[in-house]
């Protein structure tokens, strides 16, 4: 009997508990919330040791049938392969993390006890969608993360922002799953199944045109979760939640489901040399993009937002390029999970000391007061920058060098954004915790308690040892049963002359922060005399400026004069009809003027007509 | 005997109702107008009667003349009522039942 | 059509457990409880019966408890009634819905036009005859229940409710009586065709569906019960009386209005049109999907611009509707067992939707959305509530009503891509109406008006507790309701002789 039903069913339960006993569970909430993710860490351990131990490719369980109505059969079950073990172990062991850290953070908070509800909801619908065997099934727990993230995002709900980002964040990922339930759709009306097996089976049979649809489809799906182009707009918002939510959801896991959506879906990508592209270009994008938005904002978690999106470009642009980059997409992920999730934690760290002030103008030499913050950012920063040995350089690198052995141009890219990358990281770094202060008056920065810093402790040292899963190619071999592999790629230039090219740009990068942050004195506020580049990155690219010129306006206008429509025409005409029957009626009625004598008359003008009508009838 | 004359007499009384019963606005001789119609249409029954040779014709004369004189008690009532609370014997004065 | 007459007459026994219960209500004194609590009583009694009929209840065994008596020879009308998996699961709708509206309702009543004892005799009553509608297997008797049940809900509308009560419940009542008169002459009609048999004319749905009805002939007659029960659904673009009726009447009377009234039409669709008329009904569907969809995507649009919440959740029922209609006519076992689920978990969905908004209205007094703000803070209860049943709403994966969606969806993707992707951008739509609504009224900060706001009363959390509860069960585990519609459909798809298309790629797998 395979007890993996429990890592899910953990979570799940305790959310249940948490948010419907009310305050019965005010008192021990926020403990019961913390355990749980801890205990579902065990049992993915246990089953981790038993497919690492075992000869099984993969651990699987039947709970129960979920949809049957002719052909159309989806089962609930649980797949806990090699792909499934790396996400079950980083969702539920950087989760606990920040569940611990959570304790600390949500303190003063008066509904605690819901947050960690919500959290435990986000772990549980998480786990659903990695260890689902099943499109349908996964696109349950695809939901299911995408309304954990709605109401944490929306947790200070009475602030209006948070409610309009909660909303935006909900509807943008609705979209994005359109492309989701029309490619179960297509899979079903094409092979009559939506399970991982089934299609996968059917997909060597399957037309080009069909395999390009539902690559593309899924690739909407993934844009809409990840954050990608053009379906990014609301990460940046979504950074209204609690910073432990941002650390979880919007960049450690939730956010990264799109790249496992493309890996998982490796069977249909591999037919598809256009979807492939479409992903790469996505991720190119993205990752510059992302990358530019970094540097102009002066919202610590913004920055750090627009960081996710570039990073979880690199991710979508190593999915994109097929075996050769499966394995190292993962790898980036997990590393990625790691540092940011760091980051993100001491960015919370950093708030709660400085009474949640989120400007990095307002920040400044912040090292000596948060010596522990201090340290465990900058491991995580040198790891997202690609400092030679930690975790981000790894991976990175991996990427970096497929990039380059897809397409140079690609690569070329990819090496740009390690370039600005590190600008916009020492940048955030020499901001915050060096150059001068510039706190505001009220602002008495201390350490945060055990209960942040453990957390960070651990994350720092995962961020600075994560490299260590590319030991003898490991996590190239654990996948290979999901992803394949693809020994040998044609390098147009020697893998070392890019790894000292990407560590040059990088230093560059750095080197330019320094001379522009490092030694003049930052301003509290931001200058509004720049050049038009920067004023773009600070608006997002115009990405808002897009969607509400081209989409929100129109729509707003739409139903604006559906409604005057409904109201006037179809309503109108139907009114209209009872109005000309009743006016008709108003005029007939006067016929009946009360005068006998013209009564008479009508009678016997009547009674003429009719003795003409017979007599007509008796002549004809 | 031809029938045409009475006919055409009965054919007289009834236009002299008719026209009496359109024309004239005092209700008490409105009244005698449609007596007038009804005894026309007597004459022409009776005269039918007597052509047919059977009494089918005055036995509907008769009915008529019942209900004529069931209508004379009924109607000059009303018009008396009307008269004295309205010092008014016009029909078109009591035209308030309408639209 | 094969069934086995019952010695005990359920059917008939619950469909006059209500009756009784409406003329014990009318003779208990005003003015007290009491009234109420014999109403609520006797819908308990009627659901336990119904649960316990919905135990028995054999899915594969075709009309089951079925009685049958001549009423009137000479027409060849019947009394005959019987279930099969898409009346039972309507008839167990009603059953459910009615005791939670009564609940509901406790106080909605008390400043009405007449008094309480009226309203719950009337809910009473209208329970009776939807379980008349439902269960009838004669299209006469059909007939003359689906008109009759027009008797309780003009009284309710009109009776009880908000200032333009009297105009909505004429608006109501004029647009039902024209779909119902075109639905008469085509059961004249049926009349004349059916005459033609040996036995003489009969009105039974099973006599019937082994009459041949010339083309042309069923293609008119199919037109009259098509657009009655259109009007009834109701579609695009005869829909406007819905906003009306179900932003003036209480939210119970909404309640039956939408949550059970209407799936008549929907379910007559089913049950008459496709059973008596196949020839026409294929013939119809390309249009009929074109109505759907357009009712789909019209309904959504207009929902988010309302400013009266009730109006706007007339406004998803318009759209929700339109997937049902286009599950029924895509003549695919998943498109039509999808709509038969989706008829029960709409109707779940959105009582709970209209009760919440009804606790909420009553608090504060207005409709109107802009009215509120920071709810969330003062009365977290109702929030959340109101929050799952907007979610179930919009068809959030583990609530029942995207079960039902999806295989809507799934079931018209096989036979039309572009229908099917259109009604699928509807699916977005709902997504901003409920939570540009749940924002508004709901979050933001506290205002003036909303900050002694009480929380949802015990009885309020009983009354809705049970939908909520359905609602996450049957998202999880449809599988009994589906159960119990598989083989309806596939009496029915073969009746209307069309197959499901098979996968154009066969899987290694197998369809399994």
């Amino acid at each position: 009997m395979s007890l993996l039903y429990l890592i899910v069913g953990i979570p799940a339960i305790s959310a249940a508990v948490l948010l419907l006993g009310g305050r019965l569970t005010d008192r021990w909430g926020h403990l019961l919330g913390a355990l749980a993710p801890l205990a579902s860490f065990v049992a993915g351990l246990v089953a981790f040791a038993q497919l690492a131990g075992g000869d099984d490719e993969a651990l699987t369980q039947r709970l129960f049938t979920w949809i049957d109505v002719a052909g159309f059969h989806v089962d609930i079950g649980l797949l806990f392969d090699p792909l499934s073990a790396v996400f079950v172990l980083l969702i539920t062991g950087v989760g606990s993390l920040i569940h611990i850290y959570s304790i600390g953070y949500m303190e003063h908070d008066e509904r605690r006890r819901r947050f960690f509800g919500y959290l435990n909801l986000f772990v549980a619908a998480m786990l659903t969608l990695v260890l689902a065997d099943d499109y349908l099934a996964l696109f349950l727990g695809w939901e299911g993360v995408g309304l954990a993230s709605y109401l944490l995002i929306g947790f200070w709900q009475y602030k209006v922002s948070a409610a309009v980002a909660a909303k935006k964040a909900f509807v943008v990922n609705r979209v994005g799953d359109l492309g989701m339930a029309l490619a179960i759709m297509l899979m079903f009306a094409t092979f009559g199944s939506t399970s991982f097996e089934g299609v996968a089976g059917g997909m060597g049979q399957a037309s080009a045109a069909t395999a390009t649809a539902l690559g593309l489809l899924l690739l909407l799906a993934a844009c809409g979760k990840s954050a990608q182009v053009p379906l990014q707009s609301w990460l940046l918002d979504a950074m209204e939640g609690p910073t432990p939510v941002s650390a979880l959801i919007h960049a450690a896991t939730m956010v990264t489901a799109g790249v496992y959506l493309v890996t998982r879906s490796n069977f249909i990508y591999d037919q598809t040399e256009t979807a492939q592209t479409a992903v790469v270009v996505v991720g190119l994008v993205t990752l510059l993009w992302g990358a530019v938005i970094g540097c102009a904002k002066d919202d610590i978690k913004k920055v750090l937002a627009g960081s996710t999106m570039s990073q979880i470009g690199y991710m979508m642009l190593a999915a994109g390029i097929g075996p050769a980059g499966y394995a190292f997409a993962i790898f980036h992920l997990l590393t990625h999970g790691f540092f940011k999730a760091n980051l993100f934690l001491g960015a919370g760290s950093v708030m709660h000391g400085m009474n949640d002030e989120v400007d990095m103008r307002r920040y400044g030499a912040l090292r000596s007061v948060m010596p522990v913050t201090f340290v465990t950012f900058a491991l995580g920063y040198l790891a997202i920058i690609g400092f030679p040995g930690l975790a981000g350089f790894w991976s990175k690198d991996k990427i970096i060098e497929a990039a380059f052995g897809e397409n140079v141009l690609i690569g070329v890219g990819a090496v740009a954004g390690a370039g600005i990358t590190a600008f916009y990281m020492t940048r955030l770094m020499l901001m915050t915790f060096i150059s001068q202060r510039r706190w505001a008056k009220e602002a008495h920065p201390h350490e945060s308690p055990l209960v942040m810093t453990v957390p960070l402790i651990v994350l720092g040292a995962l961020s600075v040892v994560g490299g260590a899963l590319l030991l003898n190619g490991w996590i190239v071999d654990w996948l290979e049963p999901v992803v394949g592999r693809e020994e040998h790629q044609d390098l147009p230039i020697s893998a070392t002359l890019i790894t000292v090219s990407v560590l040059v740009v990088v230093l560059a990068g750095v080197a330019a922060a320094v001379v522009m942050y490092g030694r003049d004195k930052v301003a509290t506020r931001a200058p509004s005399r720049v050049s038009p580049f920067t004023k773009a990155a600070r608006a997002d690219l115009y990405g808002d400026a897009f969607n509400e010129a081209a989409l929100m306006r129109p729509g707003q206008y739409l139903t604006r004069s559906l409604v005057y429509a409904d109201n006037r025409g179809v309503d109108g005409a139907v009114n209209g009809l009872a109005a000309v029957v009743g006016g008709t009626s108003g005029r007939v009625r006067r016929w009946q003027s009360g005068f006998v004598r013209s009564y008479a008359l009508s009678m016997l003008g009547g009674s003429a007509l009719l003795l003409l009508a017979v007599v007509a009838v008796k002549l004809a | 005997m031809s029938a045409t004359p009475f006919l055409i007499l009965s054919a007289l009384l009834f236009g002299v109702g008719a026209v009496g019963v359109l024309v004239r606005r005092n209700a008490i001789v409105v009244f005698m107008c449609v007596e007038l119609m009804l005894n026309a249409a007597n004459l022409a029954f009776v005269t039918f009667s007597r052509q047919h040779g059977n009494f089918d014709g005055q036995i509907a004369a008769f009915f008529v003349m019942v209900v004529a004189a069931a209508e004379v008690v009924v109607g000059l009532a009303i018009i008396m009522t009307i008269f004295r609370t309205r010092r008014s014997a016009s029909v078109d004065d009591a035209s308030l039942l309408k639209y | 059509m094969t069934g086995s007459e019952t010695a005990v007459p359920w059917l008939t026994i619950l469909a006059l457990l209500p009756v009784v219960g409406a003329v014990v209500v009318l003779l208990v004194p005003k003015g007290s409880a009491l009234p109420k609590l014999v109403a609520l009583g006797f819908s308990v009694v009627a659901l336990v019966v119904t649960v316990a009929m919905a135990v028995q209840f054999d899915a594969d065994g075709g009309f089951q408890f079925v009685e049958q008596y001549n009423w009137i020879e000479s027409f060849g009308a019947h009394y005959a009634v019987g279930l099969d998996g898409l009346g039972l699961v309507l008839v167990l709708l009603t059953a459910i819905l009615t005791p939670v509206v009564i609940l509901a309702s406790w106080h909605d009543a008390d400043g009405g036009r007449w008094s309480a004892n009226s309203f719950f005799g009337w809910i009473l009553a209208l329970e009776a005859l939807s379980i008349g509608v439902f269960a009838a297997t004669d299209v006469f008797l059909f007939y003359v229940l689906f008109e009759a049940t027009l008797i309780p809900i003009y009284f309710l509308i009109g009776g009880f409710g908000g200032p333009q009560r009297s105009y909505a419940a004429v608006k109501f009542l004029l647009y039902s009586l024209f779909g119902g008169l075109l639905m008469l002459a085509s059961v004249v009609g049926l009349y004349v065709v059916s005459a033609g048999n040996e036995g003489g004319s009969s009105y039974l749905l099973e006599d019937l569906m082994a009459t041949d009805i010339g083309t042309s002939t069923g293609r008119w007659l199919f037109l009259g019960f098509f657009i009655a029960f259109a009007v009834k659904a109701p579609m695009w673009p005869v829909h406007t009386w819905l906003p009306d009726a179900a932003s003036e009447a209480t939210s119970g009377t909404s309640v039956l209005l939408v949550s059970v009234l209407d799936k008549i039409g929907t379910f007559g669709m089913m049950r008459f049109c496709l059973n008596i008329f196949p020839e026409a009904s294929r013939w119809a569907t390309p249009v009929v999907i074109t109505l759907a969809v357009i009712s789909v995507i019209y309904g959504a649009l207009l929902a988010i611009g309302q400013q009266d919440m009730r109006r706007l959740i007339a406004y998803t029922s318009v759209s929700h509707f339109g997937f049902i209609v286009l599950g029924i006519f895509a003549m695919t076992s998943q498109g039509q067992s999808g709509a038969a689920l989706y008829m029960f978990n709409h109707g779940l969905s959105t009582a709970a939707l209209f009760l919440v908004t009804g606790f909420l209205i009553s608090r504060r007094g207005s409709k109107m959305i802009d009215d509120y703000g920071g709810v969330e803070k003062v009365a977290p209860v109702l929030a959340g509530t109101f929050l799952l049943a907007g979610l179930s709403s919009l068809s959030l994966p583990g609530l029942s009503p995207f079960v039902s969606e999806f295989l809507v969806l799934a079931g018209t993707f096989t036979v039309s891509i572009p229908a099917a992707v259109i009604a699928t951008l509807g699916t977005v739509l709902a997504a901003l109406y409920i939570l540009y609504m749940y924002q508004r009224t709901m979050t933001g900060p506290v205002r003036p008006s909303t900050a002694k706001l009480p929380d949802l009363r015990a009885r309020e959390v009983v009354a809705l507790a049970p939908l909520l509860l359905l609602i996450v069960v049957l998202g999880f585990f449809p599988k009994p309701a589906l159960d119990a519609l598989n083989p309806t459909v596939d009496r029915l798809l073969q009746q209307v002789g069309m197959e499901d298309p098979q996968p154009t790629v066969a899987s290694e797998e197998g369809g399994s």
